[in-house]
Protein backbone atom coordinates (compact mmCIF):
# COMPACT_ATOMS: atom_id res chain seq x y z
CA UNK A 1 0.00 0.00 0.00
CA UNK A 2 2.97 2.38 1.08
CA UNK A 3 3.92 1.88 -2.90
CA UNK A 4 0.74 2.16 -4.46
CA UNK A 5 -0.66 5.63 -3.40
CA UNK A 6 2.64 7.83 -4.18
CA UNK A 7 2.11 5.73 -7.75
CA UNK A 8 -1.59 6.12 -8.25
CA UNK A 9 -1.28 9.88 -6.87
CA UNK A 10 1.53 10.74 -9.25
CA UNK A 11 -0.57 8.95 -12.03
CA UNK A 12 -3.67 10.51 -11.44
CA UNK A 13 -1.34 14.24 -11.37
CA UNK A 14 0.11 12.78 -14.68
CA UNK A 15 -2.37 12.71 -16.64
CA UNK A 16 -4.57 15.21 -15.21
CA UNK A 17 -1.82 17.47 -16.28
CA UNK A 18 -1.94 16.28 -20.02
CA UNK A 19 -5.56 16.36 -19.69
CA UNK A 20 -5.29 20.01 -18.67
CA UNK A 21 -2.66 20.55 -21.41
CA UNK A 22 -4.60 19.24 -24.19
CA UNK A 23 -7.89 21.06 -23.21
CA UNK A 24 -5.81 24.53 -22.94
CA UNK A 25 -3.81 23.97 -25.90
CA UNK A 26 -7.77 23.40 -28.35
CA UNK A 27 -9.36 25.81 -25.63
CA UNK A 28 -6.13 28.94 -25.91
CA UNK A 29 -5.34 28.16 -29.30
CA UNK A 30 -4.16 31.40 -31.40
CA UNK A 31 -3.97 31.42 -35.06
CA UNK A 32 -0.93 32.62 -36.01
CA UNK A 33 -0.95 33.23 -40.03
CA UNK A 34 1.23 30.39 -41.87
CA UNK A 35 3.11 33.22 -43.82
CA UNK A 36 4.36 34.80 -41.00
CA UNK A 37 6.86 32.62 -40.77
CA UNK A 38 7.87 31.99 -44.41
CA UNK A 39 8.43 35.68 -44.10
CA UNK A 40 10.90 35.38 -41.06
CA UNK A 41 12.33 33.10 -42.93
CA UNK A 42 13.14 35.12 -46.04
CA UNK A 43 14.45 37.76 -44.10
CA UNK A 44 18.14 37.62 -42.94
CA UNK A 45 17.69 37.48 -39.20
CA UNK A 46 20.25 39.88 -38.56
CA UNK A 47 18.18 42.21 -36.50
CA UNK A 48 20.27 45.33 -37.89
CA UNK A 49 16.55 47.51 -37.85
CA UNK A 50 17.77 49.19 -40.91
CA UNK A 51 14.11 48.65 -42.50
CA UNK A 52 12.64 50.87 -39.29
CA UNK A 53 11.51 48.18 -37.24
CA UNK A 54 12.98 46.87 -34.20
CA UNK A 55 13.80 43.51 -35.48
CA UNK A 56 13.59 41.60 -38.77
CA UNK A 57 10.18 39.55 -36.87
CA UNK A 58 8.86 42.79 -36.63
CA UNK A 59 9.65 43.57 -40.14
CA UNK A 60 8.12 40.17 -40.97
CA UNK A 61 4.79 41.29 -38.91
CA UNK A 62 4.41 44.66 -40.29
CA UNK A 63 4.37 43.64 -44.05
CA UNK A 64 1.20 40.95 -43.13
CA UNK A 65 -0.25 43.62 -40.69
CA UNK A 66 0.41 46.96 -41.85
CA UNK A 67 1.38 46.78 -45.54
CA UNK A 68 4.95 48.08 -45.12
CA UNK A 69 6.88 48.00 -48.22
CA UNK A 70 8.61 44.64 -49.09
CA UNK A 71 11.70 46.32 -50.13
CA UNK A 72 12.69 48.13 -47.01
CA UNK A 73 15.29 44.83 -45.68
CA UNK A 74 18.99 46.51 -47.17
CA UNK A 75 20.70 43.38 -46.20
CA UNK A 76 18.38 40.97 -47.70
CA UNK A 77 18.60 43.36 -50.96
CA UNK A 78 17.39 41.57 -54.00
CA UNK A 79 17.37 38.05 -52.71
CA UNK A 80 15.15 38.82 -49.89
CA UNK A 81 12.73 41.51 -51.73
CA UNK A 82 12.49 38.43 -54.05
CA UNK A 83 10.87 35.94 -51.68
CA UNK A 84 8.95 38.70 -49.82
CA UNK A 85 7.30 39.45 -52.99
CA UNK A 86 6.57 35.69 -53.94
CA UNK A 87 4.90 34.72 -50.68
CA UNK A 88 2.57 38.32 -50.43
CA UNK A 89 1.90 37.57 -53.99
CA UNK A 90 2.67 41.05 -54.96
CA UNK A 91 4.94 42.58 -57.51
CA UNK A 92 7.88 45.07 -56.06
CA UNK A 93 11.32 46.64 -57.48
CA UNK A 94 13.48 46.05 -54.99
CA UNK A 95 16.68 48.56 -54.34
CA UNK A 96 20.37 47.96 -55.41
CA UNK A 97 22.82 47.04 -52.82
CA UNK A 98 24.06 49.21 -50.92
CA UNK A 99 27.56 49.00 -48.76
CA UNK A 100 29.64 51.49 -46.24
CA UNK A 101 32.53 52.90 -46.81
CA UNK A 102 34.20 55.04 -44.72
CA UNK A 103 36.02 58.29 -45.72
CA UNK A 104 39.04 58.36 -44.01
CA UNK A 105 42.33 57.64 -45.49
CA UNK A 106 44.46 58.59 -42.77
CA UNK A 107 46.15 55.42 -40.93
CA UNK A 108 48.86 55.25 -38.80
CA UNK A 109 51.49 55.56 -41.69
CA UNK A 110 50.67 59.09 -42.58
CA UNK A 111 48.88 60.63 -39.30
CA UNK A 112 50.00 60.74 -35.58
CA UNK A 113 48.11 60.56 -32.57
CA UNK A 114 48.89 63.46 -30.23
CA UNK A 115 48.61 61.64 -26.70
CA UNK A 116 48.48 57.87 -25.46
CA UNK A 117 45.24 56.94 -24.87
CA UNK A 118 44.67 53.95 -22.64
CA UNK A 119 41.08 54.89 -21.23
CA UNK A 120 37.77 52.54 -22.45
CA UNK A 121 39.01 51.31 -25.72
CA UNK A 122 35.78 53.00 -28.19
CA UNK A 123 35.87 55.75 -30.33
CA UNK A 124 33.12 57.65 -28.90
CA UNK A 125 35.05 57.57 -25.14
CA UNK A 126 37.95 58.76 -26.68
CA UNK A 127 36.67 61.61 -28.86
CA UNK A 128 35.49 63.31 -25.38
CA UNK A 129 39.35 64.35 -24.86
CA UNK A 130 40.19 66.83 -27.24
CA UNK A 131 38.15 65.56 -29.71
CA UNK A 132 40.49 62.43 -29.68
CA UNK A 133 43.57 60.96 -29.85
CA UNK A 134 43.81 61.23 -33.31
CA UNK A 135 46.38 65.04 -34.49
CA UNK A 136 43.37 65.32 -37.28
CA UNK A 137 39.90 65.77 -35.56
CA UNK A 138 37.89 64.77 -38.13
CA UNK A 139 39.62 61.28 -38.96
CA UNK A 140 39.01 57.89 -37.89
CA UNK A 141 40.11 57.23 -34.54
CA UNK A 142 40.12 53.53 -35.21
CA UNK A 143 38.97 52.12 -31.59
CA UNK A 144 36.66 49.96 -34.02
CA UNK A 145 32.85 51.43 -32.52
CA UNK A 146 32.02 50.55 -36.01
CA UNK A 147 33.41 46.77 -36.00
CA UNK A 148 31.12 46.12 -32.96
CA UNK A 149 28.04 46.84 -34.02
CA UNK A 150 28.50 45.31 -37.34
CA UNK A 151 25.95 42.64 -37.79
CA UNK A 152 28.08 40.67 -40.60
CA UNK A 153 31.56 41.47 -39.48
CA UNK A 154 32.64 43.20 -42.72
CA UNK A 155 34.69 46.04 -40.93
CA UNK A 156 38.31 45.68 -39.22
CA UNK A 157 40.63 48.10 -38.16
CA UNK A 158 43.85 48.10 -40.70
CA UNK A 159 46.83 50.23 -39.84
CA UNK A 160 44.70 52.09 -36.89
CA UNK A 161 41.61 52.90 -39.40
CA UNK A 162 38.12 51.17 -40.57
CA UNK A 163 38.13 49.29 -43.66
CA UNK A 164 34.80 47.78 -45.01
CA UNK A 165 34.76 43.90 -46.59
CA UNK A 166 32.51 45.15 -49.50
CA UNK A 167 31.75 41.43 -50.10
CA UNK A 168 30.59 40.97 -46.65
CA UNK A 169 28.70 44.30 -46.18
CA UNK A 170 25.18 44.26 -46.22
CA UNK A 171 24.42 48.01 -45.57
CA UNK A 172 22.53 47.98 -43.12
CA UNK A 173 23.78 51.37 -41.65
CA UNK A 174 24.52 50.64 -38.11
CA UNK A 175 28.14 51.79 -38.35
CA UNK A 176 27.22 55.31 -40.05
CA UNK A 177 25.24 55.70 -37.18
CA UNK A 178 27.87 54.28 -34.24
CA UNK A 179 30.49 56.54 -35.72
CA UNK A 180 31.11 59.98 -33.39
CA UNK A 181 32.48 61.34 -36.42
CA UNK A 182 30.14 60.73 -38.72
CA UNK A 183 32.53 59.48 -41.21
CA UNK A 184 30.60 56.19 -43.07
CA UNK A 185 28.80 56.45 -45.46
CA UNK A 186 26.63 54.59 -47.02
CA UNK A 187 26.26 54.25 -50.41
CA UNK A 188 25.21 51.94 -53.84
CA UNK A 189 27.43 48.78 -54.51
CA UNK A 190 27.96 49.61 -58.16
CA UNK A 191 29.48 53.00 -56.93
CA UNK A 192 33.24 53.28 -58.72
CA UNK A 193 34.47 56.70 -56.78
CA UNK A 194 35.12 57.40 -52.72
CA UNK A 195 36.59 60.31 -51.38
CA UNK A 196 38.66 59.18 -48.05
CA UNK A 197 38.54 62.32 -46.63
CA UNK A 198 36.13 64.43 -44.45
CA UNK A 199 38.36 67.01 -42.34
CA UNK A 200 36.77 70.36 -42.42
CA UNK A 201 39.90 72.34 -40.89
CA UNK A 202 41.41 74.66 -44.50
CA UNK A 203 43.84 72.70 -46.92
CA UNK A 204 47.27 73.77 -45.35
CA UNK A 205 46.32 72.34 -41.80
CA UNK A 206 44.38 69.27 -43.27
CA UNK A 207 47.81 68.58 -45.17
CA UNK A 208 50.11 68.96 -41.88
CA UNK A 209 47.92 67.10 -40.01
CA UNK A 210 47.77 64.11 -42.73
CA UNK A 211 48.98 63.54 -46.06
CA UNK A 212 45.92 61.40 -47.60
CA UNK A 213 43.78 64.74 -46.51
CA UNK A 214 41.44 66.52 -48.75
CA UNK A 215 42.60 69.99 -49.25
CA UNK A 216 39.75 71.43 -51.03
CA UNK A 217 41.50 72.74 -54.44
CA UNK A 218 38.06 71.53 -56.18
CA UNK A 219 40.26 70.15 -58.85
CA UNK A 220 37.40 67.33 -58.70
CA UNK A 221 34.84 69.52 -58.80
CA UNK A 222 35.88 71.48 -62.32
CA UNK A 223 36.88 68.04 -63.97
CA UNK A 224 33.45 66.47 -62.81
CA UNK A 225 31.29 66.18 -65.99
CA UNK A 226 28.06 65.37 -64.21
CA UNK A 227 28.35 68.17 -61.23
CA UNK A 228 28.29 65.78 -58.63
CA UNK A 229 30.89 66.95 -56.63
CA UNK A 230 30.80 69.75 -54.63
CA UNK A 231 33.71 71.10 -52.00
CA UNK A 232 32.29 72.09 -49.09
CA UNK A 233 33.54 72.80 -45.33
CA UNK A 234 36.68 72.38 -47.31
CA UNK A 235 36.61 68.39 -48.62
CA UNK A 236 34.99 67.23 -51.09
CA UNK A 237 31.52 65.61 -51.44
CA UNK A 238 29.83 62.97 -53.93
CA UNK A 239 26.03 63.35 -54.77
CA UNK A 240 25.86 59.84 -55.20
CA UNK A 241 22.52 60.39 -56.79
CA UNK A 242 24.25 62.24 -59.87
CA UNK A 243 27.57 60.30 -60.34
CA UNK A 244 27.90 58.13 -63.12
CA UNK A 245 31.20 56.63 -62.19
CA UNK A 246 33.23 57.84 -64.68
CA UNK A 247 36.20 58.35 -62.68
CA UNK A 248 37.97 61.81 -63.98
CA UNK A 249 37.88 63.03 -60.33
CA UNK A 250 39.85 60.04 -59.48
CA UNK A 251 42.19 60.81 -61.70
CA UNK A 252 42.09 64.67 -61.37
CA UNK A 253 43.35 64.67 -57.42
CA UNK A 254 46.59 64.81 -56.84
CA UNK A 255 46.29 63.60 -53.54
CA UNK A 256 44.57 60.72 -54.41
CA UNK A 257 41.98 61.41 -51.72
CA UNK A 258 39.60 60.47 -54.39
CA UNK A 259 39.66 56.43 -54.98
CA UNK A 260 38.66 54.35 -57.52
CA UNK A 261 37.34 51.10 -56.15
CA UNK B 1 5.05 42.71 10.58
CA UNK B 2 5.87 39.36 10.18
CA UNK B 3 5.33 40.09 6.33
CA UNK B 4 7.99 42.83 6.35
CA UNK B 5 10.16 40.73 7.82
CA UNK B 6 9.89 38.09 5.16
CA UNK B 7 10.20 40.84 2.56
CA UNK B 8 12.93 41.88 3.42
CA UNK B 9 14.37 38.99 4.84
CA UNK B 10 14.27 37.77 1.07
CA UNK B 11 15.49 40.53 -1.16
CA UNK B 12 17.76 41.98 0.86
CA UNK B 13 19.42 39.66 3.85
CA UNK B 14 18.40 35.86 1.89
CA UNK B 15 18.91 37.49 -1.50
CA UNK B 16 17.93 34.06 -3.39
CA UNK B 17 20.95 34.47 -5.97
CA UNK B 18 23.61 36.28 -4.14
CA UNK B 19 23.06 34.30 -0.41
CA UNK B 20 21.28 30.89 -1.78
CA UNK B 21 22.96 30.89 -5.18
CA UNK B 22 19.93 29.30 -6.82
CA UNK B 23 18.86 30.60 -10.01
CA UNK B 24 22.72 31.10 -11.50
CA UNK B 25 22.34 30.47 -15.08
CA UNK B 26 19.38 32.48 -15.34
CA UNK B 27 21.33 35.35 -13.48
CA UNK B 28 24.19 34.72 -15.62
CA UNK B 29 22.36 34.82 -18.93
CA UNK B 30 19.93 37.26 -18.83
CA UNK B 31 21.94 40.05 -17.31
CA UNK B 32 23.60 41.08 -20.19
CA UNK B 33 20.73 44.22 -21.03
CA UNK B 34 19.01 45.95 -18.33
CA UNK B 35 16.06 45.90 -20.45
CA UNK B 36 15.66 42.02 -20.73
CA UNK B 37 16.65 41.85 -17.04
CA UNK B 38 13.00 43.06 -16.42
CA UNK B 39 11.74 41.36 -18.17
CA UNK B 40 13.13 38.25 -16.66
CA UNK B 41 12.61 40.17 -13.64
CA UNK B 42 8.80 40.11 -13.85
CA UNK B 43 8.53 36.73 -15.16
CA UNK B 44 10.23 35.27 -12.53
CA UNK B 45 7.91 37.62 -9.64
CA UNK B 46 5.18 36.14 -11.52
CA UNK B 47 6.00 32.68 -11.83
CA UNK B 48 7.05 32.09 -8.02
CA UNK B 49 3.87 33.71 -7.27
CA UNK B 50 2.17 31.25 -8.62
CA UNK B 51 4.01 28.38 -7.86
CA UNK B 52 3.61 28.93 -4.46
CA UNK B 53 -0.03 29.50 -4.55
CA UNK B 54 -0.17 26.32 -6.40
CA UNK B 55 1.96 24.21 -4.76
CA UNK B 56 0.58 25.05 -1.37
CA UNK B 57 -3.13 22.69 -1.75
CA UNK B 58 0.13 19.78 -3.36
CA UNK B 59 1.67 19.85 -0.24
CA UNK B 60 -1.14 19.45 1.86
CA UNK B 61 -2.03 16.40 -0.29
CA UNK B 62 1.14 14.76 0.06
CA UNK B 63 1.38 15.18 3.62
CA UNK B 64 -2.50 13.62 3.80
CA UNK B 65 -0.83 10.36 2.25
CA UNK B 66 2.35 10.79 4.16
CA UNK B 67 4.42 11.01 1.18
CA UNK B 68 5.94 14.19 1.46
CA UNK B 69 9.62 13.52 0.88
CA UNK B 70 8.26 13.06 -3.35
CA UNK B 71 7.44 17.11 -2.77
CA UNK B 72 10.35 17.69 -5.19
CA UNK B 73 9.32 15.71 -7.97
CA UNK B 74 5.37 16.70 -7.47
CA UNK B 75 6.31 20.40 -7.19
CA UNK B 76 8.38 20.28 -10.21
CA UNK B 77 5.62 18.23 -12.57
CA UNK B 78 2.70 20.96 -10.75
CA UNK B 79 4.68 24.02 -11.74
CA UNK B 80 6.28 22.89 -15.27
CA UNK B 81 2.42 22.32 -15.96
CA UNK B 82 1.33 25.28 -14.31
CA UNK B 83 3.56 27.53 -16.51
CA UNK B 84 3.06 25.61 -19.55
CA UNK B 85 -1.32 26.52 -19.27
CA UNK B 86 -0.26 30.22 -17.76
CA UNK B 87 1.61 30.51 -20.79
CA UNK B 88 -1.17 29.37 -23.55
CA UNK B 89 -3.76 31.60 -21.58
CA UNK B 90 -2.37 34.87 -21.69
CA UNK B 91 -0.98 34.14 -25.16
CA UNK B 92 -4.42 34.70 -26.17
CA UNK B 93 -6.23 36.53 -23.84
CA UNK B 94 -3.21 39.22 -23.17
CA UNK B 95 -0.89 39.49 -25.88
CA UNK B 96 0.86 42.38 -24.96
CA UNK B 97 2.10 40.77 -22.01
CA UNK B 98 3.00 37.73 -23.57
CA UNK B 99 4.81 39.77 -25.49
CA UNK B 100 6.40 41.06 -22.55
CA UNK B 101 6.58 37.58 -20.54
CA UNK B 102 6.84 35.44 -23.29
CA UNK B 103 10.17 34.35 -24.29
CA UNK B 104 11.21 34.35 -20.57
CA UNK B 105 8.27 32.52 -19.36
CA UNK B 106 9.68 28.49 -20.51
CA UNK B 107 12.95 29.75 -19.55
CA UNK B 108 12.23 29.66 -16.35
CA UNK B 109 9.49 26.45 -15.21
CA UNK B 110 12.11 24.47 -14.36
CA UNK B 111 14.71 26.43 -13.05
CA UNK B 112 15.38 26.04 -9.51
CA UNK B 113 15.19 29.02 -7.78
CA UNK B 114 11.55 28.36 -8.42
CA UNK B 115 11.62 25.21 -6.72
CA UNK B 116 13.77 26.93 -4.19
CA UNK B 117 10.94 29.41 -2.93
CA UNK B 118 8.31 26.36 -2.88
CA UNK B 119 10.54 24.03 -0.72
CA UNK B 120 11.51 27.34 1.70
CA UNK B 121 7.63 27.82 2.13
CA UNK B 122 7.40 24.29 2.61
CA UNK B 123 10.28 23.93 5.65
CA UNK B 124 9.29 27.06 7.08
CA UNK B 125 5.82 25.97 7.37
CA UNK B 126 4.60 29.39 5.86
CA UNK B 127 1.08 29.64 5.29
CA UNK B 128 -0.59 30.43 2.27
CA UNK B 129 -0.58 34.32 2.84
CA UNK B 130 3.25 33.86 3.99
CA UNK B 131 3.93 31.58 0.91
CA UNK B 132 2.99 34.46 -1.25
CA UNK B 133 4.82 37.00 0.69
CA UNK B 134 7.92 34.86 0.58
CA UNK B 135 7.50 34.25 -3.08
CA UNK B 136 7.32 37.98 -4.09
CA UNK B 137 9.79 38.90 -1.99
CA UNK B 138 12.21 36.20 -3.51
CA UNK B 139 11.13 37.52 -7.02
CA UNK B 140 11.70 41.25 -6.22
CA UNK B 141 15.36 40.01 -4.89
CA UNK B 142 16.16 38.38 -7.87
CA UNK B 143 15.18 41.36 -10.14
CA UNK B 144 17.08 42.84 -7.98
CA UNK B 145 20.33 41.12 -8.58
CA UNK B 146 19.45 41.27 -12.00
CA UNK B 147 19.54 44.84 -12.42
CA UNK B 148 22.36 45.31 -10.48
CA UNK B 149 24.23 42.99 -12.04
CA UNK B 150 23.62 44.26 -15.85
CA UNK B 151 24.80 47.75 -14.59
CA UNK B 152 28.04 45.97 -13.29
CA UNK B 153 28.56 44.14 -16.62
CA UNK B 154 28.60 47.00 -18.65
CA UNK B 155 30.57 48.81 -16.94
CA UNK B 156 33.01 45.46 -17.37
CA UNK B 157 32.19 45.15 -21.01
CA UNK B 158 33.60 48.55 -20.95
CA UNK B 159 36.65 47.81 -19.28
CA UNK B 160 40.24 46.43 -20.19
CA UNK B 161 40.73 42.75 -19.04
CA UNK B 162 43.55 40.61 -19.40
CA UNK B 163 42.41 38.35 -22.36
CA UNK B 164 42.44 35.71 -20.17
CA UNK B 165 39.95 37.20 -17.82
CA UNK B 166 37.19 38.35 -20.86
CA UNK B 167 33.76 36.99 -20.40
CA UNK B 168 32.64 34.09 -17.86
CA UNK B 169 35.54 34.58 -16.23
CA UNK B 170 35.32 38.25 -15.60
CA UNK B 171 31.62 38.27 -14.96
CA UNK B 172 31.87 35.47 -12.78
CA UNK B 173 34.87 37.27 -10.41
CA UNK B 174 32.04 40.32 -10.33
CA UNK B 175 29.12 38.01 -9.46
CA UNK B 176 30.71 37.02 -6.23
CA UNK B 177 31.82 40.23 -5.57
CA UNK B 178 28.20 41.66 -5.62
CA UNK B 179 27.39 38.41 -3.57
CA UNK B 180 29.99 39.96 -1.09
CA UNK B 181 28.57 42.80 -0.89
CA UNK B 182 25.04 41.30 -0.33
CA UNK B 183 26.46 39.62 2.87
CA UNK B 184 26.48 43.40 4.52
CA UNK B 185 23.02 42.36 5.16
CA UNK B 186 23.38 39.74 7.05
CA UNK B 187 22.83 41.57 10.42
CA UNK B 188 19.74 42.88 9.10
CA UNK B 189 17.46 41.11 10.88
Amino acid sequence: MQYLIPVLLFAALGVLAGVLLTVCSKVFAVKVDERLEQLQEALPQINCGSCGYSGCNAYADAILNEGAPLNMCKPGGAESAGKLSEIMGVETEHPEQEVAFVRCSGNCNVTQHKYVYDGSQSCRASNRYYNGSKVCTSGCLGYGDCVEVCPSGAISIVDRIAKVDKNKCVGCGLCAKACPNSLIVIRRKSQKVDVGCKSTAIGKITHSVCENGCIGCRMCEKKCPNGAIKVENNFANIDYSKCDGCGQCAQACRLGVIKLT
Amino acid sequence: MGYILILVGTVLVNNIVLSQFMGICAFLGVSKQMKSSVGMGAAVIFVMVCAAVITYPIYKLLEHFEITYLKTVAFILVIAMFVQMVEMIIKKLMPPLYKALGIYLPLITTNCAVLGVTITNVDESYNIAQSVVNAFGTGVGFTLALLLFSGVRSRINDSKLPETFKGVPATLIAASIVSLSFMGFSGLI
